[in-house]
């Protein structure tokens, strides 16, 4: 219990109690401030929730028992996100520095966490970014009617519709081959797509404008970016709920089968949406807390901000699942409508005869009498619970399903700006916590010139970031986008996040940790944190890191492509990683779960040197 | 001559019944969905409207070759209770004749909108099987949408870094202005009192201003 690594050193690089309260009452330092609370808690919130929670969360929701997934994920979130999150908070407002600060101040061998955050926000905001560039394609070409993915284009002599959008839909078309004109692999990048890189140019830009001058600028924009999601999540709910099928959608989404509770599949993959729900180990929330006065009270932050993101994470899929039983519900109707036109045309029966409350009936009756004509047909079945689970995560969702159901709403463009400027909202407010914590900690490492101001860092980051990014505007950008999202955005998290649970509480000394909380906030955490801080947490992160590890190197590396050629077209084609994407793996996931161990391997390595230079020159200057 | 007459008379409308059947080499079906395209407000299908039916075709050919086409020389067959029915043209000079497949196409082709309106009917809901409706081009503005809300977004950026820029020069004005006014409080104060350690603290005042003014800056 009382397990501590001996940390020699500790109370001289740590601000102590008295002048903790000197910068409070003064109000002096260089560190910038919140003007207010709420800009605090609502750009934690516009933070963590992001566009994982529209599209992610439903998903694994739906995939996973329904309503019964809410269990495992509720009992995750007060067990593990919870915890961390307030150890987060309190590191942050107690040493008041970045990512790197923090880590270097509790032990300069821990540098290495720090670094680690920093490098996987910046690989993670490369490719964020990029999906809002798509939103912002999708969000600038909403102002027309008819929108664009409406129509199919014509083949040069106009007789009929391009074969590659007839054979899949508008839609489909419209995202692979409009949008990002995909190539058939990732290994064939085929050239640059220049409305690409305009959209990218444009992201980079307004995301640097905002945040140009830290937390004083981004802290306006939060009031926006974090306010809106609600206020248009509201307005799909009433229009969701008005039209026909969604109920089928809710009813979809929280059908709770309780068998999914004894897979074990169900609560790693809730685990690991906690984790990544509360973007904790980004570095950004140290970041933000560091800015709040001395005595704040980070443990009511902590649970407010729980309760918001899980309260959101509903919210935002029972609108999700409105729209998505809506548009299954209008292809089933499409479906049988076709069914019973192709009947009545090869039947020459008449018109109306057959309708949707005779479908069934009608159709086993022909079948019956006129089995080999029946046969020649080809009539599909048309089956409810096969469309409502089609591509209801990620990309998948907003660009070709949510899309696809704004069509077929009254007047669409409306719908689509409305959606696609809710989703830019939720990406840009996430992606201010990202480019926190990949500044601040550049501050703290003291590797740019000292003068530069706090605006030509962010633009110099900005600038790199896009240059960087422009490998997502090439044609095989989309698959190098789901490459990071897959391998950077996951294994690195959890490593470093364990890392620095046991920081705090075996090399920072959970018992300084209980008297910094009741210095600030005015009492001892109680057994509940001490319990989840000690054992819980890390022991829930280590067994999700080592299924997720585990699991990852039993599967072969496969990914989905767009391929017209291939058999599965209109579907997506499961095709084998070329074999030099190992090493990619390895730098995305690889490097900075790496950093932690090596950088401390390092610096011990470098001091014993040190040591043993000083003390031979020492025996040179005595002799 | 007479007996003649009545037996090419008697034959003829045979010999075009054997023309006319499913499936015909020249001859096309004709499906139509006037329940689907007309709701409440669809008419019966009879007679009358198989009559105007021909005479819109009997119009087309007029239009496409310039012969007399009558209501006669569209012959109809096989009508279904769908609403669907095959039809050959004949040739007005020879009625035994059958117009090629091909000229009945381009005339429907040509008159295709008309015979629509005809029947208040659309391409999808009055099919002719085996003539495909000449598709809309998609609906494309002169300039591409896009472009013109991403020079929107781009000027109200610029907007933003000028104000940005704006905003730290009348800082960075009003500071110096502050500075200067300072200063000559000063040197009024250090001509007044000519103390010797007069130098030192003014170079001390100076030094903690200048140290004040660089807290600010960094921010």
């Amino acid at each position: 219990m009382r397990l501590t690594v001996p940390n020699p050193g500790l109370t001289l690089r740590i601000p102590n109690y008295e002048d903790l309260e000197k910068m409070d009452k003064e109000e002096a330092g260089d560190r910038p401030k919140w003007d207010n609370k709420a800009q605090y808690i609502l750009t934690c919130v516009g933070f963590c929730i992001g566009i994982g929670n529209v599209w992610r969360f439903p998903y694994l929701c739906q995939s996973h028992g329904g309503g019964a997934f809410l269990i495992p994920y509720l009992i995750l979130l007060v067990l593990e996100g919870l915890p961390l999150l307030l150890m987060e908070f309190a590191i942050g407002q107690r040493l008041r520095k970045g990512s790197v600060g923090v880590w270097r101040a509790i032990s300069p061998y821990l540098t290495g966490v720090g670094i680690a955050s920093m490098l996987v926000s910046f690989l993670i905001g490369l490719y964020y970014n990029t999906l809002m560039a798509w939103i912002m394609w999708y969000l600038f070409n909403s102002f027309q009617d008819p929108l664009p993915w409406t129509q199919c284009p014509l083949t040069e002599n106009s007789t009929e519709y391009v074969p590659e959008c007839q054979r899949s839909s508008t839609v489909d078309y419209y995202f692979y081959r409009e949008t990002l004109n995909i190539s058939t692999s990732i290994a064939n990048s085929g050239g640059i797509q220049w409305q690409m890189v305009v959209c990218l140019f444009a992201a980079w830009t307004v995301l640097c404008i905002s945040f140009i001058r830290g937390i004083n600028t981004s802290g306006k924009a939060v009031y926006v970016t974090a306010i809106l999601p609600y206020i248009v999540l509201a307005i799909f709910l009433i229009r969701g709920l008005t039209l026909k099928g969604s109920f089928n959608g809710i009813q979809y989404l929280f059908t709770p089968d309780v068998n999914e509770l004894m897979k074990p599949t169900t609560w790693l993959d809730a685990g690991a949406q906690v984790f990544y729900a509360f973007s904790l180990a980004w570095g950004g929330l140290i970041s933000f807390s560091s800015y709040n006065p001395v005595h704040n009270n980070c443990m009511q932050d902590a649970v407010i901000l729980s309760a918001v993101t899980g309260l959101t994470s509903i919210y935002a899929a029972t609108v999700t699942y409105s729209i998505i039983g809506f548009r299954a519900t209008q292809n089933y109707d499409n479906c049988v409508n076709e069914n019973i036109m192709a009947l009545t045309n090869t039947f020459d029966l008449p018109e109306m005869s057959i309708n949707s409350s005779n479908y069934d009936e009608a159709l086993s009756q022909l079948n019956s009498s006129y089995p080999d004509a029946f046969l020649g047909l080809g009539i599909q079945t048309c089956d409810l619970q096969k469309l409502l689970s089609e591509g209801v995560e990620g990309t998948g969702l907003a660009f070709i399903v949510f899309t696809e159901a704004i069509t077929k709403m009254p007047g669409s463009p409306a719908w689509s700006v409305l959606f696609f400027f809710m989703l830019f909202c939720l990406g840009l407010s996430t992606l201010f916590g990202n480019i926190e914590g990949v500044v601040a900690p550049l501050t703290d490492l003291n590797v740019l010139p000292k003068n530069w101001p706090q605006e030509v860092l962010t633009g110099a980051t900005c600038m790199v970031s896009f240059i960087i990014s422009l490998l997502f505007a090439q044609h095989s950008g989309i698959y190098w986008v789901t490459l990071f999202d897959n391998f950077a955005g996951s294994i690195p998290l959890l490593t470093i996040g364990l890392f620095e649970m046991i920081a705090v509480v075996y090399i920072y000394g959970i018992d300084r940790f209980n008297e910094d909380i009741e210095f600030m906030i005015g009492h001892k955490p109680s057994l509940y944190w001490q319990i989840s801080w000690r054992f819980i947490s890390p022991i829930i992160l280590l067994v999700i890191l080592v299924f997720y590890l585990v699991t990852q190197t039993q599967q072969e590396l496969t990914y989905l492509v767009w391929d017209p050629s291939s058999a599965e077209f209109p579907g997506l084609t499961s095709v084998p990683y070329p074999s030099w994407i190992s090493s990619i793996i390895f730098l995305l996931a690889g490097v900075p779960s790496l950093i932690v161990p090596m950088y401390a391997l390092c610096r011990l390595v470098f001091v014993y040197l040190k040591r043993k230079r000083k003390s031979s020159d020492k025996t040179v200057q005595i002799s | 001559m007479l007996e003649r007459v009545i037996l090419l008379l008697c034959v003829l409308p045979v010999l075009a019944a054997q023309n006319c059947r499913p499936n015909a080499p020249e001859g096309h079906k004709v499906r139509l969905s006037i329940k689907t395209a007309l709701g409440d407000e669809a008419y019966d299908w009879n007679e009358n409207e198989l009559f105007l039916f021909q005479s819109t075709m009997a119009y087309a050919m007029r239009r496409l070759k310039g012969q007399q086409f009558t209501v006669s020389n569209i012959v109809v067959c096989n009508e279904t209770p769908r609403v669907s029915f095959w039809f050959v043209v004949t040739s007005p000079q020879d009625p035994s004749q059958l117009v090629p497949k091909g000229e009945v196409e381009e005339a429907v082709r040509k008159s295709r909108n008309r015979i629509n309106q005809a029947f208040m009917l659309s391409d999808s809901t009055l099919e002719f099987i085996g003539i495909l409706p000449t598709l809309a081009a998609p609906v494309e503005p002169p300039t591409p949408t896009w472009l013109i809300v991403f020079g929107v977004v781009m000027g109200l950026v610029v907007a933003g870094i000028f104000i940005l820029l704006m905003l730290s020069s009348v800082q960075k004005k009003r500071k110096k202005n502050k500075i200067a006014d300072e200063e000559e409080e000063d040197e009024d104060e250090g001509t007044r009192v000519q103390t010797p350690e007069n130098g030192s603290t003014r170079v001390d005042y100076y030094n903690n201003s200048f140290a004040d003014d660089e807290r600010f800056t960094h921010m």
